[in-house]
């Protein structure tokens, strides 16, 4: 047991489905840091698909449900820009109104970070110990890059990573046409957005394209697989964790898990 | 919220509109090349001015102030206006406002009326009510005036025309100019703008009413304010007999010095100009010691449904200021363009107000046709925040049953396993673990019952294999 901060990590339901390698990398950068990391188990996703179609009374309910199981930690730490911002922005606002919850979500909100934000602004870590051979470029997720801020925090850390060159993308701060039910409620405009996105991830001659949230990864990823693309999409925090060697997004796994 | 029954939209077919705008290659061309000059534009501009973030929040408050004191601004204002000789005109809908215009025509025997740019004219669809008068309404904007001609709507709240390419303008004004030499040359945007301007000159003298919009009305004076880059609002209201100021009721500000402050963001988000080429006050008709001047001055102040606006989550939209940069900004509105959106007005700004003054029943795809990506908040001059209004039109929506029932099946389905973290984990665990074993060997999928939506475009990936969830929970840690 380290005597570092107690950190609850949410996993986030696409990382937690699609990708655990993620949760594994958030974990490891964590523990390096020296916080205890532990993964409460009454936790499923933040509530957004609820919240944005504009169904309150569900979103709600999953609000309270994830305060209760997350208010008992230091820090709440997601590998998501988007529900971290959801837990951190949305859950206070949704429950300003309620004398019961009201101040147990500010208080909850005011612990929960997006998890490279809080390697770099809360533990104030400068370097990781990792190495990554290519050339990558960065996509800025909209909710993190607006609700949280995130725009320099991940690039200081991947500066140190050995090996890896950052390549700038152009409008890197435009949306990818995710926007979680947008992608399929409006397939064509998403499509059009993820197409324009991928003209200019491919403009960089990066061999791999990085984010922050798995959502627009596997947008960004789906699409680029798609159109027979050769560019590999991973999760920011694997590379930082030294996990950049894991079978990119929707590549064929070594072997079944 | 009401509706007016004078509307026509096509937001219903926002779907069916964003495909066809996606397949129409002009409009795609002509997205590409405005996209750029607005966004650079506005960025140099506030990079140039480091009291720009400033002076969004007193542009702000002077708005908020002024909704908050609604009532008494308008009275003081429509004291001045009656002072200085002018008439102001409560119009409550659509088809009042239309009556009134007609009624100040008919007054004056009008056979013609010069329009400066005006969006509270498209949202009254004025040009067809005075058509069905007999009388002829000239769009004097050069942008409007292409449209005009091509008998089209405006595609965007400052760029009327932003929607053609100018291989398309020139074309229209082929087809139209017939008296002028068919082998002229066309080719540069100056000799379009040249031609326009001359066949617009003659046509100055011939109106009896001018009407044009207002960026700003001010309480203190009772003046109107048009900011322009032409200078055709002005010779739209000074040589006819009659000037009619179509504005909606939230344009007030207080004083002249409230206008100054919010002049100095608008532009800047607008066009990234420092400030407009023209920006013009009107106080009253012609004073007897004035050279020219109108000899009417009429305001039209509408409301149509915005003082409803007010007191619910959707007041703060009463602060636009009709800008434009937060479509300028907007990646659907970008793929799709202005006329997708079905009516007057469209991007994130349309996306608000729209469900407000149409009814959400009817403009219900436009609050729900963004990512909340967050940029128009972002670049909004007068910090309105759009996405979140846009998701109460989605709580009103779902409350009222407005919603697809099968979204709303497929929603409750997921609410009641997230609810319940135990068959939640149980039910994930065991859909993963086929999704894996389904895209095993590729390490996605390309496409899978339910999912078309997804897979029309993109590959799923497959599955890691177990959940994390379910591999922390049996001990596994990192490596
Ligand atoms: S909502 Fe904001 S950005 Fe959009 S037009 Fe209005 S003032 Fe301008």
């Amino acid at each position: 047991m380290s005597d570092g901060p107690r950190v609850a990590l949410f996993v986030t339901c696409l990382v937690d489905l699609f990708r655990p390698s993620v949760g594994f990398a958030a974990v490891k950068l964590m523990q390096d840091a020296g916080c205890t990391v532990e993964v409460p188990e009454a936790q499923t996703c933040c509530g957004q698909p609820a919240y944005n179609s504009g169904d309150r009374k569900d979103t709600i309910a999953i609000a309270r449900q994830v305060i209760a199981a997350f208010e008992g930690f230091d820090y709440v730490v997601a590998p998501s820009g988007s529900c971290a911002g959801m837990i951190s922005k949305h859950y206070p606002e949704l429950l300003a109104n309620d004398p019961d919850w009201a101040e147990r979500a500010t208080v909850l909100g005011g612990r929960t970070h997006e998890l490279i934000s809080f390697l770099t602004d809360v533990l104030e870590i400068k370097a990781v110990d990792a190495a990554f051979a290519g050339t990558v470029t960065y996509h800025d997720s909209c909710s993190g890059l607006r609700e949280l801020g995130i725009h320099a925090q991940p690039r200081a850390l991947l500066d140190g990573v050995e090996g890896l060159h950052l390549r700038e993308l152009e409008d890197a701060n435009v949306c990818c046409g995710f926007g979680g039910t947008f992608c399929v409620k409006y397939p064509d405009i998403s499509n059009n957005m993820v197409a324009n996105k991928m003209e200019k991830i491919l403009a960089t001659g990066a061999e791999t394209l990085l984010a922050g949230d798995m959502g627009c990864l596997m947008n960004m990823a789906g699409k680029l697989q798609r159109d027979g693309a050769n560019v590999r999409v991973r999760h920011v925090a694997e590379v930082l964790a030294g996990m950049g060697d894991e079978p990119a997004i929707g590549e064929p796994q070594k072997s079944e898990g | 919220m009401s509706t007016s029954s004078t509307v026509h939209s096509t937001s219903r077919n926002f779907k069916n509109n964003a495909r066809d705008q996606l397949a129409n290659e002009d409009l795609q061309a002509a997205l590409n090349k405005a996209r750029g000059h607005f966004v650079d534009g506005r960025t140099t501009a506030r990079d140039n001015l480091p009291e720009f973030d400033a002076l969004r929040g007193q542009a702000r408050d002077i708005k908020d102030h002024t909704l908050e004191h609604l009532d008494f601004y308008l009275e003081a204002y429509e004291e001045k206006v009656r002072e200085s000789g002018g008439h102001v005109h409560w119009a409550r809908t659509a088809a009042d406002a239309q009556r009134i215009v007609l009624d100040i025509c008919r007054s004056v025997g009008a056979k013609q009326v010069n329009k400066g740019k005006s969006m509270i004219g498209e949202e009254i669809e004025i040009n067809k009510a005075l058509e069905a008068d007999g009388i002829r309404p000239i769009e004097t904007d050069l942008g409007e005036y292409i449209i005009q001609l091509r008998g089209e709507l405006p595609s965007h709240i400052i760029a009327p025309a932003v929607h053609l390419t100018k291989a398309q303008v020139e074309t229209s004004f082929r087809e139209n100019h017939t008296e002028l030499d068919p082998d002229r040359v066309l080719e540069e945007p100056i000799s379009l703008l040249d031609e326009a301007r001359t066949i617009l000159r003659k046509k100055y003298f011939e109106a009896e009413v001018g009407i044009t919009g207002a960026n700003l009305l001010i309480a203190e004076t009772g003046s109107s304010i048009i900011v322009t880059n032409e200078g055709n609002g002005d010779l739209s209201q000074l040589i006819p007999k009659v000037h009619i100021v179509l504005a909606s009721l939230e344009k007030i500000v207080p004083t002249l010095e409230d206008a100054a402050t919010i002049l100095r963001v608008l532009a800047r988000s607008a066009t990234g100009q420092e400030f407009s080429s023209y920006t013009t006050l009107s106080t009253g008709p012609k004073r007897a010691e004035d050279p020219d001047g109108p000899e009417q001055y009429h305001v039209v102040l509408l409301d149509n449904g915005r003082t409803d606006m007010i007191g619910t989550e959707f007041e703060e939209m009463l602060r636009c200021i009709r800008c434009g940069a937060c479509m300028n900004h907007c990646p659907v509105y970008q793929s799709v363009g202005g006329h997708a959106y079905g009516w007057v007005y469209p991007g994130p700004m349309g996306s608000v107000l729209s469900p407000g003054l149409i009814g959400v029943d009817e403009a219900g795809h436009l609050p729900n046709a963004s990512t909340f990506c967050g940029r128009c908040e972002e670049v909004c001059p007068m910090h309105i925040p759009l996405p979140k209004m846009m998701r109460h039109w989605r709580e009103r929506e779902f409350e009222s049953h407005l919603s697809p029932g099968s979204a709303r099946v497929g929603l409750g389905v997921w609410a009641f396993f997230a609810r319940r973290p135990r068959l939640y984990q149980l039910a994930t665990g065991l859909q993963m673990r086929m999704l894996a074993r389904m895209g095993r060997k590729r390490g996605r999928l390309s496409s899978l019952p339910l999912a078309g939506g997804w897979t029309k475009y993109r590959e799923l990936p497959a599955p890691q294999g177990r959940t994390f969830q379910s591999r922390w929970r049996s001990g596994e840690r990192v490596r």
